[in-house]
């Protein structure tokens, strides 16, 4: 193309041969350090192909002649975490739960290790929030079904509830009463209607009041005369506003008729002790958590008269 | 370029480097340009080494970006990352500021401030005072590679490169308490992003300032591109006064000799000493271009030689578009005052002004303690075995005071009380306190319990105060939240 010979004075430069409007582009070469860069990219990416896994083959992709992966990357921090957290963790497994909670630092490390620990072994049961559902106990409420203090949580996790094969675990089992024929259906619908009044929900009735005596006779043993229920058998309250399994009439009497009894796993054995530990931590720290009662004092004999001092 | 120049050969698609010697020369701008080096390398190199006492919770350093514990200090301002719209207002007036500037006084920033500009100054002094002027340096150019050379590039590269190991080592000081970083870094127990970052810009530093120079500014740099927008027919531009000094005659004798036979000549007397100076080896008698950055290097030099042949100087000279056509038609040229203020610096120094004036404000009226409030949402409300509910908030109260702080936070717009983790339902109040450590975030889990009746959404307020002098309070808003009736 003849056009392409024409050079522009000003400049000494080649005309690129179009016109847009009177303005006419020149051909700048591009600078030599430009290319050189350009050059140097390409040895940089066969480099690198060579280096680190690149061409995708039919089962996976070359190795790379430095053998990393990004497992293997993974991996390695995993590991560099681990050595970094081992003497936090040990920590936290030779010290009581009851004194972690005084310790700030400790505490901190415990509650964001069980949070962790919770999302993993927790949440398929009692939720990702802790909130629970029907048959599995909100675990953020004040009410508690084996006790609420950090050590008495941490045991429960340990040993569960109703964990066959463990002697440890929290044991208790209420009478199917209808199923097993120790009340009729019309004596259940009594006490259903009793257990309703002491927990706010109905006023007293004719039925609630036949129901006083069976309640007495069959449910006081384990939830106590009035119903305030009893920690040691893990007899719920029946008067507040909290229901495991629902409050209204036919939970009640499916409850009373064929009893409950859910089981929590036992943790102890699956999860070390120090996560076992930090989840007892976490789960008390979610809002309903009691205070660890003070030690009963050792009796001592009281000074009397005749005592010699 | 010769090939260039020949149509008959083909095309090339990359252009070697076409090497510049810039000539030494003095002057009134040359002064300058030595003045502002020495201002801005001393800012540069010093300035982490200031100290500034804030007292016993925070650094000594006055300017310090400490991005591990996420704090920008300048002097006595501190800067939190949620107030980096600070750092970035002064960015925008920075960049509002370089507009103010190249409107009113051209490209300013390019030839006296770019860092570019001042290290590959710097550089080419190194140069000359080891390799020579730009004869010298020419020669030693052609010379075959031998011992002489050798040594005079080895000495070359290696003052450069002393340079700019400084200069990158500088920058990281910014970063770390200046004094324990040095220490670090000679007993090799700096982190390695500090040797990374020196490595990075000693080889920037060495490359660009050395060997690039003015392809930076040709090739590399966007604001000559951008720049054209800022200038008009009244800014300053280094000019080639044409009018005066064509057409040029070559030498001084053949101009004295065609004066004297009455041919027409200008001034020019085409020495090309303005284009031995030039740092980008530009030839400033082409006109506006974007090699020129407007270092009037050109102007010390064609004013000397003017001086010297005995013809009024300032041929090449600072002028405007408007002062050269006044010129032309043998008028005076307009006062600097009125060259400045006119609609477009006004309104750039205005907007420039604004955004200061507006930072300072907000500086002077900053709260030093702050808190926010963000409810629990898994799960939202908890019934209590009392029968009333309970909601959950995550509460940071940050305390941007250097000391540690007691605090009080109270609920307000909703019936009910308040406890923190550590507490229980048996001493909850409607108030709890807390202690924030010195220039710290302190995160705390609050439950607040009220009766179940009422509103299933209700405004709640969360309202920090502290406790000691100044009583200075915040407050966040959110909602306690009950079950809809009959859940």
């Amino acid at each position: 193309m003849a056009d392409d010979k024409r050079i522009d004075e000003a400049t000494g430069t080649r005309f690129v041969g179009h016109e847009w409007d009177g303005i006419e582009e020149l051909d700048t070469p591009m600078p030599r350090w430009w290319l050189w860069t350009f050059y140097a990219s390409i040895v940089f990416a066969i480099g690198y192909c060579i280096a680190y896994p690149a061409w995708p083959l039919m089962e996976r992709a070359t190795a790379g002649v430095l053998g990393w992966t990004s497992e293997g990357e993974l991996e390695a921090e995993m590991a560099r975490e681990r050595t970094r957290s081992a003497g936090v963790l040990a920590e936290i497994a030779r010290t009581p739960a009851e004194k972690i909670l005084s310790n700030p630092r400790l505490l901190r490390v415990a509650e964001e290790g069980g949070r962790s620990a919770f999302k993993m072994h927790c949440v398929q049961c009692h939720g990702s929030g802790a909130a629970g559902s029907s048959g599995y106990p909100n675990l953020n409420d004040d009410d508690w079904l084996w006790g609420g203090d950090v050590a008495t949580i941490e045991r429960t996790i340990q040993h569960g509830i109703r964990q066959p094969g463990d002697d440890g675990t929290r044991m208790s089992m209420m009478p199917a009463f209808g199923k097993d024929g120790i009340l009729t259906a019309a004596n259940i619908d009594d006490v259903v209607s009793h257990v309703r009044v002491i927990s706010g929900q109905e006023r007293p009735s004719a039925a609630s009041r036949r129901g006083v005596a069976l309640f007495s006779a069959n449910c006081a043993a384990c939830h106590g005369d009035g119903g305030q229920g009893n920690r040691s058998f893990g007899a719920p309250s029946l008067t507040d506003p909290i229901w495991l399994y629902g409050g209204d009439r036919d939970a009640i009497t499916r409850t009373v008729t064929n009893a409950r009894y859910g089981i929590m796993p036992a943790w102890v054995g699956r999860l070390d002790p120090a996560t076992i530990r930090m989840l007892a931590v976490y789960v008390h720290s979610l809002g309903g958590g009691e205070a660890t009662p003070a030690p009963t004092p050792t009796p001592s004999p009281a000074p009397g008269n005749g005592q010699p001092k | 370029m010769a090939s260039q120049n020949d149509p008959d050969s083909p095309a090339r698609l990359f252009e070697a480097r076409r090497k510049i010697f810039p000539r030494k020369i003095d002057g009134t701008f040359r002064r300058l340009k030595w003045a502002i080096m020495i201002v801005t390398l001393t800012i540069y190199y010093v300035t982490p080494w200031l100290r500034w006492d804030r007292g016993a919770w925070a650094p000594d350093q006055a300017v310090l970006v400490d991005l591990a514990n996420r704090r920008f200090y300048m002097f006595s301002i501190e800067i939190w990352p949620h107030e980096f719209y600070y750092v970035a207002g002064l960015l925008i007036m920075a960049g509002i500021g370089l507009f103010l500037v190249t409107s009113a006084v051209g490209r300013a920033w390019c030839g006296y401030a770019c860092p570019q500009t001042v290290w590959t100054d710097l550089f080419l002094h190194v140069e000359r005072a080891i390799e020579g002027d730009r004869n010298a340096q020419v020669r030693l150019q052609n010379a075959p590679w031998g011992p002489a050379k050798i040594a005079k590039r080895g000495a070359k590269w290696s003052v450069w490169l002393l340079i700019s190991v400084l200069t990158g080592g500088a920058w990281i000081f910014y970063f770390a308490d200046a004094p324990a970083l040095a220490r670090s870094l000679f007993d090799g127990t700096a982190p390695f992003v500090a040797y990374g970052t020196i490595a990075v810009l000693t080889a920037t530093t060495f490359i660009l300032g050395g060997f690039m120079r003015e392809q930076v500014c040709v090739y590399m740099c966007p604001w000559p591109r951008i720049q054209g927008a800022m200038l008009d027919e009244k800014s300053l531009v280094v000019t080639y006064k044409a009018w005066r000094g064509e057409p040029r005659s070559r030498g001084l004798k053949r101009a004295v000799e065609g004066e004297a036979a009455l041919v027409p000549a200008g001034d020019c007397i085409d020495c090309n000493a303005c284009v031995a100076v030039c740092p980008t080896g530009i030839d400033i008698r082409e006109g506006p271009q974007i090699g020129c950055i407007t270092c009037a290097l050109c102007i010390d030099a064609c004013d000397q030689m003017m001086e010297k042949v005995g013809r009024p100087i300032r041929l090449i000279g600072y002028t405007t578009d408007a002062d050269e056509k006044l010129a032309r038609s043998g008028q005076p040229a307009l006062s600097p005052v009125r060259r400045l203020l006119r609609p477009r610096t006004i309104l750039y120094f205005a907007v420039w002004a604004a955004i200061g004036l507006a930072m300072l404000f907000a500086l002077g009226n900053r709260a030093r303690i702050d808190l926010s409030v963000q409810q629990s949402r898994n799960p939202v409300w908890v019934r209590l075995s009392d029968g009333s509910v309970r909601n959950s908030y995550t509460v940071k109260v940050r305390n941007m005071e250097a000391r540690p702080r007691e605090v009080e936070i109270a609920i307000d717009g909703a019936p009910g009380v308040i406890w923190n983790e550590a507490g229980t339902r048996e001493s909850a109040g409607r108030t709890v306190r807390m202690r924030v450590d010195a220039d710290q975030v302190a995160k705390a889990q609050l439950f607040v319990a009220a009766p179940a009746a009422g509103d299933a959404r209700q405004p709640i307020r969360f309202t920090v105060r502290a406790l000691d002098g100044d009583g200075a309070t915040a407050a966040g808003e959110s909602y306690f939240e009950r079950p809809e009736a009959g859940q």
